[in-house]
């Protein structure tokens, strides 16, 4: 198996932001070893960036790579992982970073992580004000007399009621949960939000009012990478969506162009489009290959309709888009606004 | 047709989930159910698939009274149900390979030597590998445990499905999947739906018709009985 991946060092559809990149990944892989000497490649050669003020959606099926990848910008790969490539948050490579400086200065002060379940996430046994107050010592140097109050402007911060603050995470319906992860995420003030799947399970409602309160943390200056299989969602918050595909991203491209005119230009982006009830409500054929067993081509084209003998062999990434056959740009100037 | 009629159920009767609710279901027809969380819908499911006993009201399937929940109704009764909840994960044995899994409610139900047969075809149906066959439920997706626990609700054949959030938890092209294997197997089987979510355009789309939680409460009957 080869592991190097095409040269393709600089996504071109991935402006510049005119300011500095709070994060900056550049071929980013994650490989498993597994018994017996196989190996797993569950993230291979992604790379993006994400400016202040900006939400990037991270789409694709479930067992992806999606979670993974939050999983290695935090350092919380198991054992039998490892990741190359870099991820830069200004002169810090968060996958060189030894594990001290990970804990000391980079989870909870540079990224703060919402969690997949938040009720999960939370302490079980203690109250959301305890949990809240220990972050706020930990990460912040409010003398312990202003404690009470700065728990509480915490909460208020992500609209979590103060009235809910002596409840335990079992006492809170799963929207105030989600506000409880977010008022504890949003504590150090870190400049990247990493949401992981912040809406599975809820209602529709719920869902619109937590990706609501996640770009509005993004308004106020700080990068969102908001991993998600939820479309709508993605839809109602991102600028830009990359779509992850057998742990590779195989588009990037702005949210209006995606969801909209002229749509997604991968043939795997648009097919996972047109599974949405709203849609054609078709599925996929087939099932995405194993992560331990990639084709040595495009591992999409076995269930592409576009696929030729050209798949055999991997695609490079131009204008964003990793395929042989993308469907054509009619105006392609307008895909360089994305 | 199955008919619940002034249904109360919960899990203390002080404080029932569910008050007198009523719902018809014509034979073979599918009725989407929609609520925000914590409404009490998947309590109502629960009741319909015979597997919590209402504090009152009655359930009728297909003309027959039932006289208990769980395995205090009829063995006729109970594999007349298939069901499929939201969370593959709780809804499967850690210990169990899928195709065990799959073939479960036919040991249980004496049929044990229908269950090569019934699993290879049903496997092709939603789609598993025989290699995703012989896996245990940690070593896949929750989009390919959610086939298997589909599979197993249709092993049986049964002629009501109660899917209960059955794709709350799956990508867009997974979900697509799975309805398309209920509506195969209803088109085929004549069996009905009811179909439970938050998801409106997903039930408008899959189901004949889709009825509110709070219109339920009115007691009206989607299907106008």
């Amino acid at each position: 198996m080869s592991l190097v991946p095409a040269a393709n060092p600089v996504p071109t559809a991935n402006p510049v932001p005119a300011v500095d990149p709070v994060l900056s990944v550049r071929n980013l892989s994650v490989r498993f070893r597994m018994r017996g000497g196989r190996e797993v490649a569950a993230v291979t050669d992604a790379s993006f960036e994400l400016g202040p003020g900006e939400c990037l959606a991270l789409i694709g099926e479930s067992g992806c790579g999606k979670s993974v990848l939050a999983s290695a910008l935090l350092g919380l790969l198991p054992r039998n992982a490892a990741a190359t490539g870099r991820a830069l948050m200004g002169d810090l490579d968060l996958l060189a970073a030894d594990e001290r400086t990970l804990a000391r200065t980079v989870r909870g002060r540079r990224i703060g992580l919402v969690p997949q379940s938040p009720s999960a996430h939370l302490t079980p046994v203690r109250t959301v004000r305890s949990q809240l107050e220990e972050t706020v010592r930990e990460l912040t140097g409010v003398p312990r007399a202003g404690l009470r109050a700065a728990a509480e402007a915490a909460a208020e911060r992500a609209a979590f009621p103060v009235s809910h603050l002596d409840r335990h995470s079992h006492q809170l319906s799963g929207g105030l949960a989600q506000r409880a992860a977010t008022a504890l995420a949003l504590v150090g003030d870190a400049p990247l939000l990493l949401a992981d799947e912040p809406t599975t399970g809820l209602d529709r409602d719920l869902v619109d009012r937590t990706v609501d309160e996640l770009r509005r943390h993004a308004d106020a200056g700080r990068a969102l990478l908001m991993i998600t299989h939820d479309l709508a969602a993605a839809r109602r918050v991102a600028d830009r969506v990359a779509v992850m595909y057998a742990g590779r991203i195989v588009e990037i491209t702005g949210a209006p162009a995606f969801f909209g005119e002229p749509g997604p230009r991968h043939p795997y982006a648009r097919a996972l489009l047109d599974a949405l009830p709203e849609r054609a409500f078709t599925p996929i054929p087939g099932m995405p290959p194993e992560l331990g067993d990639l084709p040595a081509g495009c591992a999409f084209a076995a269930r592409c309709a576009r696929a030729s003998d050209l798949c055999g062999t991997l695609p490079a990434t131009t204008d964003g888009v990793s395929c042989h056959h993308p469907v054509a740009r009619p105006h392609p100037e307008e895909s360089s606004r994305a | 047709m199955l008919e619940l009629s002034r249904i109360t159920a919960g899990y203390d009767p002080r404080r029932p989930v569910v008050r007198g609710v009523s719902l018809t279901i014509g034979a073979g027809s599918a009725v989407g159910l929609l609520g925000p969380s914590g409404c009490g819908k998947s309590t109502l499911a629960r009741v319909a698939a015979l597997l919590h006993r209402p504090d009152s009201g009655t359930v009728v399937v297909d003309g027959d009274p039932v006289r208990g929940a769980r395995h205090r109704a009829t063995r006729e009764q109970r594999t007349a149900f298939g069901v499929v909840f939201q969370q593959p994960r709780l809804a499967a044995d850690p210990r169990m390979r899928l195709t065990d899994l799959i073939a479960e409610p036919l040991r249980a139900t004496g049929r044990r030597d229908e269950a090569a047969g019934a699993v290879a075809a049903l496997a092709g149906r939603v789609g598993l590998s025989a290699e995703l066959l012989g896996r245990r439920p940690h070593e896949v997706s929750d989009g390919q445990l959610q086939r298997a626990c589909l599979a197993r609700a249709l092993v049986l054949r049964p002629r009501w499905l109660i899917c209960d959030e059955m794709t709350a938890m799956l990508d867009a092209s997974t979900a697509a999947a799975l309805v398309a294997v209920v509506e195969d197997y209803r088109a085929e089987s004549g069996a009905g739906l009811l179909a439970v979510g938050h998801d409106r355009v997903l039930l408008d789309r899959w189901c004949d018709e889709t009825v509110q939680w709070d219109e339920l409460r009115l007691e009206k009957s989607p299907s106008g009985v």
